[in-house]
């Protein structure tokens, strides 16, 4: 009953349930903290909008982005994503989700900010879809924890249009 | 001398129970292990609910070595999402965040694109030939939730098969010489 295996067992038994434990309450205090991110996107300029070799539309634009995500930051939070998607409509798709832009936020410090950007990821339609198009903005953000359960939730603006011709 | 041929008979029945108790109480065991597995799987909606992060395409969010634990339900598939999916071919699944999404009206299909969040570009690169997107049925499961470095021995295991070997018997040598 006291010999080195036992023990050894006993104590390896006790250490992976107890660290087990932290990990579940560490996660679940995230469930009470006040969240209230704000976010605010302007279009500065379409720069361009054209049809490719293939047929498809692409456009290019320039984004202000501005967000507080400071509130979704807890101590259990090792990093939030957060990214910009325009949503639409096409005659072939009930629904077109495309991510313009993304960062990675390390923590609470760089959690408000303001940036003017053209976007990082092209936006492609499948087809020629997009003159005079409107769509939605949504800002995106997944809250990674140190350990357990993951979040993630949106903003989503509407009412954005592109012109009504090819530039 | 009849007395010799029965303590040799008592000695070799109480040998033979005892191999037999405890051969059913390893095979007791690893049934238990094996259900609890399935039972995941049931619970969880996918074939692996569990997986081990193993390449750094993820970070800082994910490290090699963490694990994901996954989940897989017929909400649709939307931008944002961290999925798991396996491509025709291969068999190492991969986790990346889903970028792009084109929903089908009529028939609710998709084409998904991925990438993974410490890359530079999409996934493209990684499909089959000719591959553009992904469809429903290359995804196995969504990441819900995460346990750091724990994957770490699987890995090791992967890459150092003489480790696996040597625990599998030493864990053969405990069950045989233990006296219970």
């Amino acid at each position: 009953m006291h010999s080195f295996g036992y023990r050894a067992n006993a104590l390896l038994t006790f250490s992976v349930t107890a660290l087990a434990f932290i990990c579940a309450i560490a996660s679940f205090s995230d469930k009470f903290s006040n969240q209230n991110p704000s976010a605010e996107i302007q279009i500065l300029n379409i720069n361009r909008l054209k049809k490719q070799s293939y047929g498809n539309d692409e456009v290019s634009l320039t984004l202000d982005i501005s967000a507080d995500l400071q509130s979704l930051f807890t101590w259990n939070t090792k990093q939030v994503f957060a990214f910009v998607a325009a949503e639409y409509e096409s005659p072939m798709n009930s629904l077109n989700q495309v991510s313009l832009w993304d960062v990675i936020i390390p923590d609470k410090e760089h959690a408000k900010f303001r940036i003017q950007t053209s976007n990082k990821y092209r936006f492609i339609d499948q087809g020629h879809n997009l003159r005079g198009k409107e769509f939605n903005l949504t800002l995106h953000w997944h809250v990674m924890p140190k350990t357990g359960k993951m979040l993630a939730d949106k903003i989503v603006m509407p009412g954005y249009s592109l012109p009504d011709a090819y530039k | 001398m009849s007395w010799i041929g029965e303590t040799v008979d008592s000695i070799k029945s109480i040998k033979i129970r005892q191999l037999l108790t405890q051969a059913v109480t390893l095979g007791m065991i690893v049934t238990s292990a094996l259900i609890i597995w399935k039972a995941m799987m049931c619970v969880t909606g996918t074939e692996s609910p569990v997986v081990v992060v193993l390449s750094g395409s993820m970070e800082p969010g994910f490290q090699r070595g963490d694990i994901l634990l996954l989940r897989m339900t017929k909400d649709p598939i939307r931008t944002g999402e961290i999925v798991v999916f396996k491509i025709d071919g291969r068999d190492i699944p991969i986790v990346h965040r889903v970028i792009e999404v084109h929903e089908r009206k009529t028939t609710g299909k998709v084409d998904v694109l991925t990438k993974g969040d410490n890359n530079d570009v999409d996934d493209i690169d990684l499909y089959a030939d000719g591959q553009m997107w992904l469809h429903r049925h290359h995804i196995m499961g969504r990441a819900v939730g995460f346990l750091p470095y724990v994957g770490w021995v699987t890995i090791i295991m992967t890459e150092k098969p003489i480790i696996k070997y040597l625990l599998i018997g030493a864990m053969g040598l405990l069950v045989i010489t233990s006296k219970d």
